[in-house]
């Protein structure tokens, strides 16, 4: 019984997503396309080439961050819709340690550099953690405002303290030749750094964390009954405040693979809204770690694939994208629609069952049985 | 005559774990049909059957002799049992707080006048006269008043199940399911229940009742069907029944139920002593003095809403209340503690309300009983979580305590109230407490696990751990208190000490009467 409610808690998703995907293609049909062609391009435009499979690898990177991120203030029943500035705000503490210390050598630099943007992601989180445990005001509300903060206040680092003299984007200088972090050779050009298996070591982290500590469990606890957690002795608040450090700090590790891995520098605008993505991906992954890890790789990919379309298709734009993800997250949280499926099938073994065993009392006529069924004693 | 309910061969199960297997049950018109059983042993799930909420595995079910729903369609739903004059008042109420007593009464049911049969049934506006009218011809009929304008957010429990007995008439049911419905109420309030019940009997309904409650059975019903792990052992009319063969019918086994009397306590140090305390809540507290020492039972008596609810939120959540007055626990003065430090004292709680205070339901039994104990040894390591040993201790506490099903990782929500509440006992047990806070640890639990607990409870006094025990079962406070305080309006209004005081007497302070 038990492994056959867990294969389908783990075929479910999945079915759920080609579910998702193929309503998502249809559309393309109404728009003129013919979707099997559609798949077709983004298929090979998402895994065709090894540089194809890297760009996927590289979108994917910070939305397993985020989407951590994510997770870990749900499981503690908080909302963190502010994944965007503390990513932000980490990615510019990033920028910022690499700047200020550019001098630093190799394998410390890059560590430095880390840790900035867990600090500086933990301390944009930990200001709604605060602000909801010690004085009750809504997380969700706080983080969005957050997130306005932060554009602002790195819009404001960026272009007077940080600038790139010799550019006239906003971006800041580069940071120290010592940070930039080995790319991976195996995928050609694209810029998928050590980051990705940071960000595989995070979710395994995550896991742990959740799963296997003590501190995991009262987070967990906090989440599924408020009430009966702090009767249990938990003290709420420190755990909410301390959910959202760490949530703070999984989303400040997007400047990682983008400043380190990639850019070599923060530029204001170089996330096309990683933050905001991380809630769809924790959906779709449940808020386990390998979920987001693999809904992430999914969201990765139709990123990747649907870019290719612009010029591919006469009819069909990369917003496509966000269509498929729309009805992806749609058919995966209608749990409702399989257990619907699921009694019916059940239903029709039922009435074969009840027919074999009808020998057992006195058979009825179909008339018979559903005249009975209005029966009023 | 045909049974207006018949069961036959009805089997059910979850998850591989048998709730119902072969059952048979027939039910006469117009009687007042019984059905105990201990916490898990099946008797909710087959009058959920009955009410279309869950579908059998096989076997079928006839109302007057017809088959309830037609083959090709195996089993009904809740709507089509209410359509077919089957109605149920669930253990746990289903009503909306903030709306008024018509307004629930009449939800989904709205009537409409008759000019407006043209519009779609959403536009229609709702006829609260009609409906006023045919509530007051119900309550006339039956005797059973309510206001129709009160909130329930301001009514008592025992309105509140008025109120869904209500409902359900005000549906023209004829079959009515009860589930524990005095699990809450107080004497007064079960005696009016079972007033309107048996005139409800009387003009020809038929009710069936799920009880723990021998003594009210035997009250009450006039024929009775004991249910042990999934099965039917006995059918019984009351007449020629008693409380002691029922229990041992329930249980398996001999059952004692006036428990053990308990020896002279031993009394030890001042475990917790409030002086002067006052309290603004729901219902305040004012200038309460009491003190429990080591080795000691005190019981609280009172029914529910005089002020317990409020005691026990100052005793574990000191710091969140504007408190007055002193409060001393274990020698520590702790009018500033929050929940953590109280409870690291030592300090074990049995909640009044279960569901909020006590479980994580979602959660599986491992996990719930991890609840409060996951910074201990020997669970505890280095931050980590030691599951070996987690694993090893619920499976022993599940045997111990007789925790069904026997599973450590079903979800709690899918266990039965008695079995959840074996559970948290098993908890706060664990380690052995200081002092412990029991608000009504019996409720919704069968006789054999009553005894267990009021064992347990004994077993600890006599460790020499302080228990504050707050119950409004008058048999439970006079079995184990060693003193007794009685609660009325926020207020200690009588004190007694063991074996001073009788049921009666008890019965009328808790009402407010004066000495």
């Amino acid at each position: 019984m038990k492994t056959g409610k867990s294969l389908f808690l783990f075929f479910q998703p999945i079915f759920s997503v080609i579910l998702g995907l193929g309503i998502g293609l249809l559309i393309t049909y109404a728009a003129g396309e013919s979707p099997w062609n559609v798949f077709q391009i983004m298929v090979k435009s998402a895994f065709g080439s090894r540089y194809d499979l890297g760009m996927t690898l590289f979108y994917a990177t910070p939305l397993i961050f985020t989407g951590l991120s994510v997770a870990v203030a749900f499981h503690a029943g908080l909302f963190n819709i502010g994944g965007e500035g503390q990513l932000e705000i980490g990615a510019l503490a990033t920028a910022a340690v690499g700047i200020c210390f550019a001098g630093m050598p190799f394998p410390f630099a890059p560590i430095l550099g880390v840790l900035g943007g867990i600090l500086g992601g933990a301390l944009w989180g930990a200001i709604p953690g605060w602000l909801r445990a010690r004085r009750g005001s809504h997380e969700v509300i706080n983080t969005i405002m957050l997130n306005f903060i932060s554009a602002g206040l790195c819009s404001w680092v960026t272009l007077y303290v940080l600038k790139n003299p010799d550019s006239q984007n906003p971006e800041t200088a580069s940071i120290g030749v010592g940070y930039l972090i080995p790319q991976l050779k195996f995928f050609a050009e694209a810029p998928v750094s050590v980051a990705i298996l940071l960000a595989l070591l995070a979710a395994v982290l995550v896991w742990f964390l959740l799963w296997k500590t003590s501190l995991g469990f009262e987070l967990r606890a906090v989440g599924q009954n408020e009430v009966a957690a702090k009767a249990a002795g938990i003290d709420v608040g420190k755990i909410r405040i301390l959910a959202m450090v760490i949530a703070g700090g999984l989303a400040g590790l997007v400047g990682v693979s983008e400043v380190l891995g990639n850019a070599g520098r923060f530029k204001i605008g170089m996330s096309p809204g990683y933050g905001f993505m991380g809630i769809a991906v924790a959906l779709l992954g449940r808020s386990r770690p390998l979920g987001v890890v693999a809904s992430a790789l999914l969201f990765g990919a139709l990123h990747k694939g649907t870019s290719d379309l612009d010029f591919e298709t006469e009819n069909v734009t990369r917003d496509l994208s966000l269509i498929l993800q729309a009805t992806v997250i749609l058919c995966v949280s209608a749990d409702g629609l399989w257990s619907f499926f699921g009694n019916r099938l059940k239903n029709k073994h039922q009435i074969k069952k009840n027919l074999k065993g009808k020998l057992n009392f006195p058979v009825k006529t179909k008339s018979e049985a559903e005249s009975s069924s209005t029966v009023t004693p | 005559m045909n049974p207006i309910v018949e069961f036959r061969g009805i089997c059910k199960s979850f998850h591989g774990v048998k709730a119902n297997a072969d059952l048979h049950l027939q039910v006469k018109k117009g009687t007042i049909h019984a059905i105990v059983g201990e916490n898990g042993a099946g008797k909710s799930t087959a009058m959920k059957i009955l009410y279309g909420t869950y579908q059998p595995d096989s076997g079928e079910i006839y109302l007057d002799g017809k088959l309830w729903g037609g083959r090709m369609k195996p089993w009904s739903s809740p709507s089509d049992a209410i359509h077919c004059g089957i109605g149920m008042v669930h253990q746990h109420f289903m009503l909306g707080a903030p709306q008024t007593a018509l307004e629930n009464i009449l939800l989904g049911v709205e009537p409409s006048p008759s000019w407006s049969s043209w519009l779609p049934f959403f536009l229609r506006p709702i006829d609260y006269q009609a409906a006023r009218i045919k509530l007051n011809q119900i309550s006339a009929q039956y005797g059973m008043k309510v206001d129709l304008d009160a909130k329930i957010e301001n009514t008592s429990v025992g309105v509140q199940q008025r109120i869904e007995i209500l409902k359900l008439l005000y549906r023209d049911a004829n079959i009515l399911i009860l589930d524990e419905p005095t699990a809450v109420l107080t004497q007064q309030e079960t005696e009016e229940l079972f007033t309107n019940l048996r005139k409800l009997c009387q003009q020809g309904k038929t009710i069936l009742i799920i009880t723990h409650k021998l003594k009210e059975v035997m009250n009450l019903a006039s024929r009775v069907t004991v249910f042990r792990r999934g099965r039917v052992v006995a059918e019984r009319d009351i007449g020629r029944t008693s409380v002691e063969e029922l229990a041992t019918l329930m249980v398996g086994r001999k059952v004692n139920l006036q428990g053990a009397i308990p020896s002279q306590p031993k009394l030890g140090e001042l475990a917790l002593e409030v002086k002067n305390l006052s309290l603004d809540g729901h219902c305040s507290l004012r200038n309460l003095d009491l003190h429990v020492h080591g080795g000691e039972i005190l019981g609280i008596a009172g029914v529910e809403g005089n002020g317990q609810t409020e005691l026990l939120q100052a005793l574990l959540h000191p710091k969140d209340q504007s408190l007055k007055g002193s409060l001393r626990l274990l020698g520590q003065d702790v009018s500033h503690f929050t929940a953590d430090r109280i409870r690291s004292l030592c300090v074990g709680v049995i909640p009044e309300d279960r569901h909020r205070e006590g479980l994580l339901l979602k959660k599986s039994v491992q996990e719930n009983f991890l609840l409060g104990l996951q910074r201990r040894p020997p669970f505890y390591n280095k931050g980590l979580i030691s599951t070996k040993k987690l694993t090893h201790e619920v499976r022993r506490i599940i045997d111990e305590y007789d925790i069904r099903p026997k599973s450590a990782d079903v979800a709690v929500s899918t266990l039965s109230g008695g079995n959840q509440q074996k559970l948290i006992i098993a908890r706060e047990f664990e380690f052995p407490p200081r002092f412990l806070i029991a608000a009504q640890p019996t409720r919704g639990v069968d006789v054999g696990a009553i005894e267990s607990i009021h064992r347990r409870l004994l077993d600890a006094r006599q460790k020499g751990c302080g228990i504050l025990l707050i119950s409004s079962e008058l048999d439970e406070i006079l079995a184990l208190s060693d003193r007794i305080l009685v609660m009325y309006e926020g207020k200690i209004v009588a004190e007694f000490q063991r074996g001073q005081v009788t049921e009666q007497v008890l019965g009328l302070r808790m009402g407010g009467a004066s000495a």
